[in-house]
């Protein structure tokens, strides 16, 4: 049995419509919060994980903002997913004693600087000449299979939106607080067929940080710890045109993975936060992660996933509502950890003691799962 | 010409020449592997079924049916934002895989899953053609 794995320690900056700070900035800022939740300092930072689509090595580049040297350095880029698989790499890293305290963070401006999705995206050439947008067209392709082979309906794609901001409401960070309804979801205007504007993300600046350690060190701080019990990640295609089932994606594989290492199962989860850029991918998600039987994800999704349901989805409002400043995962990490330490005010899930947290990466393609314990 | 009028051009070496150079007769062809039988797209150096490198390439009906799609609203290219709404799709091809492309010469509301097509080619210049899809004809799909 490998050593337990905790994380001890979780901060965002930033997440905002306007900022004065760079990415740079953002991930160190968020960086030393987390720091300061766990009463660690920079000198106890041995290991380094960061992703942005603003550096070309990430976690070379908050080392240096930090002014740390670190013996494990990982700037793995799997979309989305990055954060969430950096978790399992950290925590391997810490139980091979590759390393003691890892920081991972993410950072984006991208609301200031375009307001658009900032991606280092390569183009796939056997796409380029067609005019998908990038990366809505991809997941309007995914749902449309989906509607066409399980009869998952438009409405049940805006019920996901809604409830997200059910969500939001509840949380006063939350971007978007206004509910709204599904015939407003079904009243906006088409985007890529069958995705419309209210089925997507925001586009916002933010960035966020998690400190890890082992559960020995864990005991010695002042804060809680919420525990590691088991990670999974995987990938199954890069661009949307080389997807081989388009209804199912590598979350299986990824899910299984982390199931598998912390011995839970679906049932066991209190809370579950899944990656929402676009409405489709929550649906997906429940159904790959095994929540459901393939195809009743819609159906899951009728039955109450918002405040106050059995099956608590996306607590903070998810990337539709709270905030999304890109690469959502670290935010799913953020509020699984609050809502397994208690500290969710009026969105907190009670008695919340298993969450997992699944992140989508690129266009389904990347994947990671994380189950923790508080 | 303005970019409004240009299609983008795909970057056409490597693995893929072949299948950009293909609709100079008409003709939509594809990578076979010899050793395993798989007709894979897109072009690659090897297999991606088996990792062998024993790859030929075959002439196809070009002739499948849209395995999913999406009707395209807004885009920030000048030659795309010129074109909406304009459809995107995944054709599946009666010989194996299935392939992207734009379903062309019909409203993009007649398109939906299960839609027979044949291929058609869009010449960019001497070195690119590239495979679009229409509608086949009432009663010969």
């Amino acid at each position: 049995m490998a050593p337990g794995v905790a994380i001890v320690g979780v901060g965002e900056a930033e997440c905002n419509w306007h900022t004065e700070l760079g990415a740079a900035d953002i991930m160190a800022l968020a960086t030393h919060r987390a720091l300061a939740e766990t009463g660690l300092g920079l000198a106890d930072v041995d290991g380094i994980f960061a992703v942005s689509p603003y550096f070309w090595m990430p976690s070379v580049t908050l080392a240096e903002h930090l002014g740390i040297q670190p013996r494990v350095t990982d700037s793995t880029n799997i979309g989305g997913a990055s954060v969430v698989a950096h978790v399992g790499h950290a925590a391997r890293a810490i139980q091979a004693g590759a390393c003691e305290v890892a920081v991972i963070a993410y950072a984006s401006t991208q609301r200031s600087d375009t307001g658009r999705l900032v991606t280092g995206s390569d183009v796939l050439p056997y796409e380029r000449p067609y005019g998908p947008l990038f990366p809505i067209s991809s997941y309007a392709l995914v749902a449309q299979r989906h509607m066409y082979e399980y009869g998952t309906t438009r409405e049940q794609l805006a019920q996901v939106a809604v409830t997200a901001r059910q969500w939001a409401a509840l949380n006063p960070n939350a971007l978007r607080r206004e509910p709204i309804t599904v015939e407003d979801v079904v009243a906006s205007p088409l985007v890529s067929d069958p995705l419309r504007r209210l089925d997507c993300c925001l586009v916002t600046n933010g960035g966020g940080a998690l400190v890890l350690t082992s559960d020995e060190r864990a005991r010695r701080l002042s804060g809680p710890a919420v525990r590691v019990l088991g990670t999974g990640e995987s990938h199954s295609h890069r661009h949307i045109a080389a997807m081989r089932d388009f209804a199912t994606t590598a979350a299986v594989a990824s899910g299984r993975a982390a199931y598998e290492i912390a011995g839970l199962g679906p049932r066991d989860m209190d809370v579950v936060e899944i990656y929402d850029a676009f409405t489709i991918m929550t649906i997906i998600g429940l159904e790959d992660l095994g929540f459901c039987p393939k195809g009743e994800g819609g159906k899951l999704i009728e039955q109450g996933t918002g405040p106050g349901s059995a099956f608590p989805v996306n607590t903070s409002g998810g990337g539709l509502a709270y905030c999304h400043p890109g690469m959502f995962g670290v935010f799913l990490l953020v509020e699984a950890v609050r809502q397994l330490r208690g500290e969710c005010g009026a969105r907190q899930v009670t008695g919340a003691r298993h969450a997992l947290v699944h992140g989508f990466g690129g266009v389904f393609s990347g994947h990671a799962t994380a189950i923790l314990a508080g | 010409m303005s970019p409004a009028d240009e299609r983008p051009k795909p970057d056409t070496r490597g693995a893929g020449r072949p299948y950009w150079l293909s609709g100079r007769d008409g003709v939509l062809r594809l990578p076979r592997c010899t050793a395993c039988g798989g007709i894979f797209w897109y072009p690659r150096l090897h297999c991606p079924g088996c990792g062998s490198a024993a790859v030929e390439w075959i002439a196809t009906s070009g002739k499948g049916s849209v395995y999913t799609f999406t009707v395209v609203r807004q885009s920030p290219e000048p030659y795309f934002a010129a074109r909406v709404p304009y459809v995107v799709a995944m054709v599946e091809l009666g010989d194996g895989p299935r392939v992207m492309a734009n379903v062309v010469a019909c409203e993009p509301e007649r398109v939906r899953i299960g839609l027979p097509v044949g291929v058609v080619f869009e010449r960019l210049d001497d070195e690119t053609y590239v495979p679009l899809f229409r509608p086949e004809p009432e009663g010969r799909a």
